[in-house]
């Protein structure tokens, strides 16, 4: 270091708790060295400024274009990239932190290595050409990670996609659900990581060079070559971010360079900002100390990162929005938790990424995470709960249950899978559909909408009535099957989209030695629960066509059903969820990575019910699915706290990608003052999360809101609900999605 | 107190095959916040000998309507979430009419509040409380005593029974000191008379351990219920009453009382 890097150093750092974080990459280190628990409540927030109000209204018209269009524009002419575009603003003169994906608001990049055909289905949806060069330069120079993939699969694997037993794979654009550690731009500048990736990529220089080690020697390469690409993109803004930010606006603004180049590049499903907001309020309250900053300005900050939050965009087709409907971007920020010492992580600037619900209204994104501990202060809690039955925007996940397993300073990507922050990805793998997988195993493999053999060399279950014994052994078989072709096809995705669609931003802000996890999924646990119940409770008789599939299922009897705290259906599902995980780990996974589960459909729960014909447990043909680890609606007869303490019972260590519940509670019930709703909604959340439960949407609605606003969506532009895992503008759902909402357990007063 | 000739009595309890205590349920739900301090596991039990024109579960009336369980059966479910209700809430006991089943019930209290240590809740009209002794409502903390309305001919018109009993039942509690909330449900054209409301005041106001006085906006989500049933729907035509004249009755109803009572207006 020169003398005059040290002085930048020194001036950056400046009144900071010293550490190992100086010498290098420790964000988490700098964190507990400095940050300053706030155990008050939120009296201290401050509403809008007129600058903000004025910024936000010239962005609503906008908004409200593109609403009504779809998409407000696409940049069809340019491959993005970090520098792919000139610096684009909302408007320069409000904007106090800068920085748009292309050249103005709400206009769409393409990311062609993603795959060139989503891209091409995506502009065509909406009316946009590719530039004739771009789609030349595709087929005649470079593949892209779509073609990849397609050039590997099986031709089980192409009829498993088919017939919608895998569905939701990221074959055909960016993986996403990688956070990089977008602190890292703010707390130590470009210089200080490229150097530090040098010298990562140097100790491998004496490595033998093996597959492994040139993957991981090209890869570091490519990281430096972005890192620098994002320092003349902050350049070309007019700022230098060669040094560590100086001041809480820099901090801000330095973040927010790092995660814009990454959306630039990546157009993952989710692209989740990480765990910034404590990490910030440091600076902020070192700019308090020297009294260059007040409450005011602090907020305006926040508010303004939170616009760019807000208007992150990427071009969708319409395929894609039928499985995770209304435009989302999973701009996950994860707030609050609790430090490893005992203190709360949560700060004054948790309270106020919270307040820009009120401030800019309510919306989906980003979506906000409160990670909940029975510790957190009492005023945080109440103000949290406040905001969901307010905002419905918000949702929790169960720091208690996390922190054992992934420390303090870890995020969520997406909706609900936990990741230490800078030193752990995942290969997102979307998920199964363990409802089919159930039929399979009674239809010998043969697709019941299709009538085409699925997986082939079984042989199907031939009585009038199920056995319950025979109909777990042939399931059993099923799942072996549908496990191993599962984690090919991820196998097959991963190895290209590190080939073609290598993320190199957000791994340059990654330790080089990172744990990997697989992270599968499954769907339709509440169907297969309640399934295997009413064959195991009550009789089922199989009723079949002409061809001698079983199409429909007649009941005799009562069965206990998921989500009323029953032990004998409960413990089905808890069962299922532990063998699948089971069968999963004894595959070999691409780059060795940990094999993981969810139970999550974010809203593909719609699209599953859809291709899945009628079910064992009275479910008819083309009925969605609950979301997630939700029972089925309707069939949670005992109220709120048995529907959540039968989710609680999925055990976490088998589903470490996360377990999602959405649980809709009418204001009525929750009682009669804010002040009594918030009190009970906080002794709720306390009580899921003492229980086990992992994650929860909270939404705080009446269903004829609702159906006023599929009547008049005019009147409801930021009616914000949590689906499964993310939370949407109600009126941007497909009309399907909407009538799923509609259609689930509210719990109300009787 | 000793039954007057117009009460009718408490059936007897029930006993099952193995003579257990047992009782009629018509359901049991978790997770409300009205029915009581914080959050409710609330059981309704089936049986009344009201048939409230305005009843949202007309299909509770009829005891034999329920499920038999026993009291075990019930403590058994009620310990799942015994540990969240000690911090967050309790037991409730609603209806149908509770006192139908008192000794059923009382045991269901007794145990809930001895074993469990739960904070429990009667939600009660007190037609039958006359026949109860005062150490039944021991293991009863807190009493939702329904009034339904304060002239005796509109009571009838609208119950088919007797306003009295309720009103003694509640200076009964008052004497005992028990802690009661008032609940009061709003029928444009059936109790939102000034005169009526004026009576409920003033008959309050001399109560002690009122906590809090619920008004309850009339809705008609029980009205499928009665066509299930198949029958007469007398309401249909009611429209829910216009948030003004809920904060007005509400405004009316705890304005005279002592300053100790949560003034409750139900948010919409």
């Amino acid at each position: 270091m020169t003398h005059s890097d040290h002085l930048h150093y020194k001036t950056a750092w400046r009144d900071f708790n010293e550490g190992v974080w100086q010498t290098s990459v420790a964000v988490r280190d700098f964190i507990q060295q400095n940050y300053t628990p706030y155990l008050g409540d939120d009296q201290f927030l401050v509403t809008k400024t007129a600058r903000t109000a004025q910024l936000w209204q010239e962005l609503s018209v906008l908004i409200q274009q593109e609403q009504t269009k779809g998409v407000l524009d696409v940049s069809a002419d340019i491959g993005s990239s970090i520098l792919a575009h000139q610096p684009g603003y909302i408007n320069k003169n409000l904007e106090k932190i800068v920085g748009l994906q292309t050249d103005a608001p709400l206009k769409r990049a393409i990311m062609p290595n993603g795959g060139l055909r989503m891209v091409q289905a995506g502009l065509e949806a909406y009316g946009f050409t590719l530039d004739s060069q771009i789609e030349v330069a595709y087929h005649r120079y470079r593949k892209d990670h779509n073609q990849g993939v397609f050039d590997v699969y099986s031709p089980e694997i192409l009829a498993c996609r088919k017939s919608a037993i895998i569905t939701g794979l990221p074959d055909a654009y960016g993986r996403g659900r990688i956070i990089g550690d977008y602190r890292r731009v703010a707390l130590y500048g470009i210089d200080f990581l490229v150097k530090e990736k040098i010298r990562e990529k140097a100790e491998l220089d004496a490595a033998d060079f093996d597959n492994d080690d040139l993957q991981v020697r090209e890869e570091l390469s490519e990281q430096i070559r972005a890192l620098n690409e994002l320092k003349q993109m902050a350049a070309n803004y007019g700022f230098d971010i060669s040094y560590p930010a100086s001041n809480g606006q820099e901090a801000v603004q330095w973040t927010y360079f790092g995660y814009l180049a990454a959306i630039k590049e990546q157009n993952g499903a989710a692209m989740s900002i990480g765990r910034i907001s404590t990490f910030l309020d440091i600076y902020f309250e070192r700019d308090f100390q020297k009294g260059c900053l007040d409450e005011t300005q602090a907020q305006e900050l926040i508010d303004d990162l939170v616009i760019k939050l807000r208007i992150v965009r990427f071009l969708r087709t319409p395929e894609y929005d039928e499985l995770f409907s209304g435009d989302p971007t999973w701009v996950t920020e994860s707030i609050g938790g609790m430090s490893e010492d005992g203190r709360p992580l949560v700060t004054k600037n948790s309270f106020r990424f919270l307040n820009t619900l009120y401030n800019l209204g309510s919306a989906p994104e980003p979506n906000l995470t409160v990670l909940w501990s029975n510790a957190l202060p009492a005023g945080f809690k109440d103000f949290c709960s406040k905001v969901s039955i307010e905002t419905s925007a918000i949702q929790y996940e169960s720091d208690d249950l996390m922190r054992p397993q992934w420390g303090d300073d870890y995020a969520i990507a997406c909706c609900v899978s936990a990741m230490r922050v800078g030193k752990q990805m995942q290969f997102f793998g979307a998920r199964c559909n363990l409802a089919k997988a159930l039929l399979y195993a009674i239809n010998g493999g043969v697709d019941e909408k299709s009538g085409i053999c699925v997986a082939p060399g079984f042989e199907p279950i031939r009585t009038d009535y199920l056995d319950y014994d025979e109909v777990i052994e042939k399931f059993d078989h099923m799942l072996d099957w549908l496990a191993k072709t599962y984690i090919k096809a991820l196998n097959a995705i991963h190895y290209m989209h590190d080939k073609y669609h290598y993320e190199r931003l957000e791994m340059a802000l990654h330790d080089r030695d990172i744990l990997r996890t697989m992270a599968c999924g499954i769907a339709g646990l509440s169907v297969v629960a309640d399934s295997l119940s009413a064959i195991k409770y009550a009789k089922v008789k199989v009723l079949r066509d002409d061809s001698g599939i079983a199409s429909d299922f007649a009941i005799e009897g009562d069965y206990p059903a998921y989500g009323n705290n029953d032990d004998r259906v409960d413990n089905i599902a808890v069962w299922l969820v532990e063998t699948f995980m089971n069968k999963i780990k004894t595959h070999k996974t691409y780059r060795n990575s940990v094999p993981t589960q969810s139970v999550l459909t974010i809203t593909s729960n719609v699209v599953y019910g859809k291709k899945t014909g009628n079910t064992p447990d009275g479910r008819r043909a083309g009925e969605p699915f609950a979301p997630g680890a939700n029972p089925m609606s309707g069939r949670d007869k005992k109220g709120f706290v048995a529907s959540g303490a039968s989710v609680a019972k999925l055990p976490y260590h088998a589903a470490l990608d996360g377990i999602s519940w959405t649980a809709t509670s009418t204001p009525d019930s929750l009682g009669h003052t804010l002040a009594d709703r918030v009190n009970n909604l906080t002794n709720c959340l306390d009580g899921f999360c003492t229980a086990s439960g992992f994650h929860v949407n909270v939404n705080v609605l009446d269903r004829d809101r609702l159906l006023d606003a599929m009547k008049h969506p005019e009147k409801y532009p930021q009616l914000t609900i949590r689906v499964s895992g993310y939370a949407v503008n109600f009126v941007k759902l497909t009309r399907e999605q909407q009538l799923d909402v509609i259609n689930r357990t509210f719990h109300t007063h009787n | 107190m000793h039954p007057t000739s117009h009460h009718p009595s408490i059936p007897p309890a029930h006993v099952n095959a193995e003579g257990q205590l047992a009782g009629f349920v018509h359901s049991f739900d978790t997770g409300a916040a009205v029915d009581g301090p914080g959050i409710r596991f609330t059981l309704f039990v089936s049986g009344c000998q009201f048939h409230c024109l305005y009843c949202h579960n007309p299909d509770t009336w009829h005891l034999h309507n329920g499920q038999l369980m026993t009291v075990d059966e019930v403590l058994k479910e009620l310990k799942k979430y015994a540990h969240f209700l000690q911090f967050s809430g309790g037991l409730t006991i609603s209806g149908g009419e509770p006192l139908m089943q008192a000794d059923f019930v009382g045991e269901i209290f007794r145990r809930a509040k001895q074993e469990l240590k739960l904070h429990t809740a009667l939600d009660t009209q007190g037609f039958l409380a006359a026949h109860l002794p005062d150490d039944w409502f021991d293991s009863v903390d807190l009493v939702l005593l329904d009034i339904k309305q304060m002239n005796p001919e509109k009571h009838k018109t609208l119950t088919g029974q007797d306003l009295q009993p309720s009103l003694d039942f509640a200076l009964r509690l008052s004497t005992m000191k028990k802690k009661m909330w008032i609940r009061y449900v709003l029928v444009p054209g059936y109790t939102d008379d000034p005169a009526d409301i004026d009576a409920l005041a003033t008959f309050v106001d001399q109560l002690s351990g009122v906590e809090r006085i619920d008004v309850l906006p009339f809705h008609k989500m029980g009205e499928s219920k009665w066509l299930e049933l198949n029958m007469d729907y007398r309401l249909s035509d009611v429209q829910p009453p216009a948030q003004q004249s809920i904060d007005w009755v509400t405004h009316k109803l705890t304005l005279p009382i002592n300053s100790s009572i949560t003034r409750c207006v139900k948010q919409s």
